[in-house]
């Protein structure tokens, strides 16, 4: 670093002692900035609680319609309940997803964002990580009651849990990709639906197989295993790709 | 050691080299080349479509240029700019403050987000009541007049103390003539003394120069160092009375 610090030139001796402070201070700095942000997000969430429901709400609604038009054969229901599930709420996220950046976007805060001493990566990655929470906590709280609607098993409905667990993050994350790409354009949700949909295709047929090998009780931890894979690599490649998208996006 | 810093000092806040910029198969600018040196201040003029913000977003790193670079306090926009953009405030059209927040929360959110969560909320509420926002800082800013929020936004200006470059886009939009001339002495007083002046210190600085100046030349550079003088570059339509170092740059509208 002093080697770093000695070879520019450029640099007044207060803005360098200034800079080489930062840089040694960058941890505590770094940690309480992705604070503040993962803060500023929850309160944001909690006032627009109103907004934060309908996701939710949807997701509901689309899980009670299947019985009602189905039949309430008990039988059919479990057959089909993972697949129902999983569906709902893919929509539902998706439905969510655009807060992500589109307020940031609009008023500015983005560009503070992109231009602050924090990584934007970390700073993506806090911000998905936040509207998980705030999205996905609920609608796993809400879910025994759906599972109920639909006659799962007790080992179907852990299976969901489980799926949904390592699932949801994926299309946060993935789903934030498009989200930042499209983040300029005027009312892009349905274009991102459209985007997305078919990347999620690969993680929809492992979670609701994994749903359907629990109802046959055969074992489910390979599928687990390639859900939980996709979700690392996701983690690993996402938060950077989101940050140059949204970069581009400023341009 | 101390020769090196004097040179070193006299080096630009922010150098570009070679800009040009299109947009939509229209050449805004070409081959621009220009430095801006601590206590200077560029006004940048020119129509409306000119490429006044386009310029000032290129040079804070938002948007790339087609060809050319830019660096700030030595570093690379394009390579670093976590580093680079480490001592700018840039306030742009849109103030980067969310509507669902309050000015203190908002401002808050600034301070850790720039690394300097150190300051604490009394110093918030004196900025904002010095830019006449009593009563207002715990109302969510939605429900600020469009001169209030800018206001706040413009707050960071004096709270931000680490900063040695402001890049502004239209400081003086929606706001009414006392602050607009609170905002002029300030900018004044960062082109002299920079982001860290507070008055007792500078008064303090000042004296020590004119005692010393005759006596030891390496040492007033030394404390000329402590107190670093800003660089601003802005747009604005609005004449102002600031003038320090005026640098005009006139931007011209072209096909």
């Amino acid at each position: 670093m002093a080697l770093d610090s000695s070879s520019n030139s450029h640099l007044t001796a207060k803005i360098k002692t200034a800079d080489t402070q930062s840089r040694a201070a960058a941890n505590p700095s770094v940690l309480s900035a992705l604070k503040a942000v993962a803060k500023r997000d929850f309160a944001l969430a909690y006032r627009q609680r109103a907004e934060l429901m309908q996701p939710l709400m949807f997701f509901i609604m689309v899980i009670t319609l299947f019985p009602l038009a189905m039949g309430p054969n008990p039988q059919t229901l479990q057959l089909v309940s993972g697949a129902v599930v999983w569906v709902a709420a893919i929509l539902s996220l998706l439905m969510g997803l655009d807060r992500l950046f589109r307020d940031d976007y609009a008023n500015g805060s983005l560009e503070q964002m992109i231009m602050s001493p924090t990584p934007l990566y970390m700073v993506v990655l806090v911000k998905v990580i936040t509207h998980w929470l705030v999205n996905i906590v609920p609608l796993l709280l809400i879910s025994p009651l759906l599972a109920l609607f639909l006659n799962m098993t007790n080992t179907m409905y852990l299976t969901l849990i489980f799926t949904l667990l390592l699932g949801t993050p994926i299309i946060s994350l993935v789903g934030a990709i498009g989200v930042a790409l499209t983040v300029g354009l005027q009312r892009s949700g349905v274009l991102v639906a459209l985007l997305l949909i078919p990347l999620f295709i690969p993680l929809l047929i492992f979670a609701t197989s994994a749903i359907e090998y629990a109802s046959m009780n055969l074992p489910i931890g390979a599928l687990l295993g390639i859900i939980g894979a996709m979700l690392l690599f996701t983690l690993a490649t996402a938060p950077a790709v989101i940050a140059y998208s949204l970069k581009v996006s400023q341009n | 050691m101390g020769f090196k810093d004097i040179r070193e000092s006299q080096l630009p806040i922010l150098a570009a080299q070679q800009l040009s910029c299109e947009k939509q198969d229209r050449i805004l600018f070409q081959d621009i080349d220009f430095s801006i040196s601590s206590g200077e201040l560029v006004l940048l003029t020119g129509e409306n479509g000119a490429g006044k913000t386009s310029l000032l977003r290129i040079l804070v790193g938002l948007s790339s240029p087609n060809t050319g670079h830019v660096s700030i306090n030595g570093h690379v926009i394009k390579k670093d700019i976590n580093i680079a953009t480490a001592n700018i405030v840039y306030i742009g059209h849109k103030l980067g403050l969310s509507g669902l927040l309050s000015p203190v929360e908002n401002l808050q959110f600034y301070m850790d987000l720039i690394g300097a969560p150190c300051c604490d909320t009394n110093e918030i509420f004196d900025v904002l009541s010095l830019l006449g926002l009593d009563g207002l800082e715990d109302l969510p800013l939605k429900h600020l007049s469009a001169g209030q929020q800018r206001r706040v936004a413009l707050a960071k200006l004096w709270l931000n103390k680490s900063a040695n470059l402001w890049v502004l886009d239209e400081p003086f939009t929606a706001l009414d003539v006392a602050t607009v001339s609170l905002l002029e002495r300030h900018i004044e007083n960062f082109l002299k003394q920079g982001a860290t002046n507070k008055l007792e210190v500078s008064a303090e600085t000042d004296s020590a120069k004119t005692n010393s100046a005759k006596t030891n030349k390496a040492k007033t550079k030394l404390l000329d160092d402590s107190s670093v003088s800003g660089a601003v570059i802005m747009t604005s339509h609005q004449a102002t009375s600031i003038d320090h170092h005026k640098t005009l740059f006139d931007l011209e509208f072209a096909w």
